[in-house]
């Protein structure tokens, strides 16, 4: 799977996650402006998971601050 | 949970310049001044100025019900426990001052241990300074790089604070969800060492773990796995062991870590364990060797408590009458609670938010009633909670006054 068909599945992942419908872009930040607490942050890592049936560790998670930078880490896991 | 301050802290901007290391605390600093601006006594600074028994005290002056301790089984004042700590401290002294490795360990350490292994029907006990470290120490220890702990979302502070200090892979899976926990044990890269941490009974909600299933799975997928029975010790299963006795499956999970603070009635930790190179963790733990050993009137008074909690079956039946007579009757008055049967000592009341919370908190002092205000981030889905925590010796008279105190305060605060 390509990094464009990920970012796909993610983007349609994200949507009832981004209650304020932000406009999304490699350098949107989950925390800033996503605005998401530790609790959506656990339910949105888990539907990804489960979607591409691999494990986001908490020490993975915290490298990743941007949406451009959870798209290039699951493709990088999906292709393992 | 926050320790409590006498007084909350202003922010204060030094000269020349704005901010330090300080002002990362600025927004919990604000929003503490305007909680105490409301008007309501300070949650988080309450004073006992005399305990009476397990189940009372005078607080801020006033002679109060305690129904936010831990005391499950009423231990603090039996008077053969204050005989054995009051004999060790003549014997043996104030304090050991040194770590269990080297001048630290005492007869009544040892005897402590013996007392616990008899009490678990296990091969290996572990005393370690407190709970907390007993949780740092072991996760931490045992879970290194390249190993993954598999842990509940909610777990206890001691629990994430024990991963963070270890460098395994950290995963959370959704509380109690035994499907989440499942699929992500199934993920692990083959090869990988498994941990996975449950509790027996979850603190601020007051509700049981399914275990029975998580253990077998977490087997199934050769996990080893570490309970915390902090909160079922003594009363749950029936010899007290906890939900491990109760869901079955005592020899299928690898470690049990306890805590003196609640049901034995004093302070320290351990950690149980059939493993057969269990006891290499007293050279391999840090917060084991590297603290000083508890004083021999604690280990004293915790292996007589641990001795007196294996025969304590009518201690046991009275909590468990009073939990369900207390769950019941808030229910019945109105209020919403974490669980919809009573699973544990702990009866959870769900607080629309931390304003009211807090006024009802105050409101049920001022009734002399003490129950805990917890609120986020030490509670699941920012919830804002008044925790009651019954005691085996509160009598059924105790329980109709408590439902009384709650109603008046409920109404009042307008919360029923």
């Amino acid at each position: 799977m390509d990094r464009a068909a990920i970012d796909t599945r993610i983007r349609s992942i994200l949507e009832p996650f981004n209650k304020k419908e932000v406009a999304v872009t490699d350098a949107t930040t989950f925390a800033g402006d996503l605005e998401f607490d530790s609790l959506t942050v656990m339910d949105f890592v888990a539907a990804i998971e489960d979607e591409f049936d691999i494990i986001i560790s908490m020490n993975q998670q915290a490298e990743i601050e941007t949406y451009g930078q959870l798209v290039d880490a699951v493709t990088k896991m999906a292709a393992e | 949970m926050s320790e409590g301050v006498m007084q909350a802290d202003k922010p204060q901007v030094l000269d020349g310049e704005g901010t330090d290391l300080f002002s990362k605390f600025d927004d919990t600093i604000a929003m503490r001044a305007n909680l105490l601006a409301s008007g309501v006594e300070d949650p988080f600074s309450l004073v006992m100025e005399k305990v009476l028994s397990p189940t009372r005290a005078v607080c801020n002056g006033r002679d109060t019900i305690l129904l936010g301790t831990y005391n499950y089984m009423g231990m603090t004042f039996d008077p053969e426990v204050i005989e054995s700590g009051i004999q060790a401290l003549r014997d043996f002294g104030t304090g050991t001052t040194g770590s269990r490795v080297l001048n630290g360990t005492y007869q009544g350490h040892k005897e402590c241990e013996d007392a616990l292994r008899e009490f678990y029907g296990m091969d290996h006990a572990m005393v370690f300074s407190t709970g907390y470290q007993a949780n740092l120490g072991i996760i931490s220890t045992i879970a290194g790089k390249g190993d993954y702990v598999v842990l509940d979302i909610d777990s206890h502070a001691s629990i994430w604070d024990g991963c963070a200090m270890g460098n395994a892979e950290i995963v959370p899976f959704k509380h109690n969800d035994i499907t989440a926990m499942e699929k992500r044990l199934k993920r692990i890269p083959e090869g990988a060492g498994k941990l996975v941490v449950l509790e027996g009974v979850y603190s601020m909600l007051g509700d049981v773990a399914p275990l029975k299933e998580m253990v077998k799975i977490a087997k199934e997928n050769g996990a080893m796995v570490l309970v915390d029975e902090a909160h079922s010790m003594g009363f749950i299963g029936e010899n007290g062991r906890g939900v491990v006795e109760d869901a079955g499956v005592m020899d299928d999970v690898d470690l049990i870590i306890g805590t003196f603070s609640k049901s034995v009635g004093t302070v320290g930790g351990f950690c149980v364990s059939n493993h057969p190179k269990f006891e290499i963790m007293r050279l391999m733990c840090r917060p084991y060797v590297f603290t000083a050993s508890l004083p021999p009137s604690v280990v004293a008074t915790a292996a007589t408590s641990i001795r007196k909690l294996m025969g304590a079956a009518d201690k046991r039946a009275n909590l468990w009458q009073s939990s369900r007579r207390l769950h019941g009757g808030l229910q019945d008055l109105g209020f919403t609670l974490g669980t919809d049967i009573p699973q544990s000592a702990i009866v959870a009341v769900i607080m629309p938010d931390l304003e009211k919370g807090a006024a009802m908190w105050s409101a049920l002092l001022s009734e002399g009633l003490y129950v805990n205000l917890a609120r986020p981030p030490a509670t699941p889905a920012n919830m804002t909670l008044l925790r009651c925590s019954l005691c085996a010796e509160h009598t059924a008279e105790e329980v109709e006054t408590i439902l009384g105190m709650f109603e008046r305060a409920g109404k009042a605060v307008g919360i029923i």
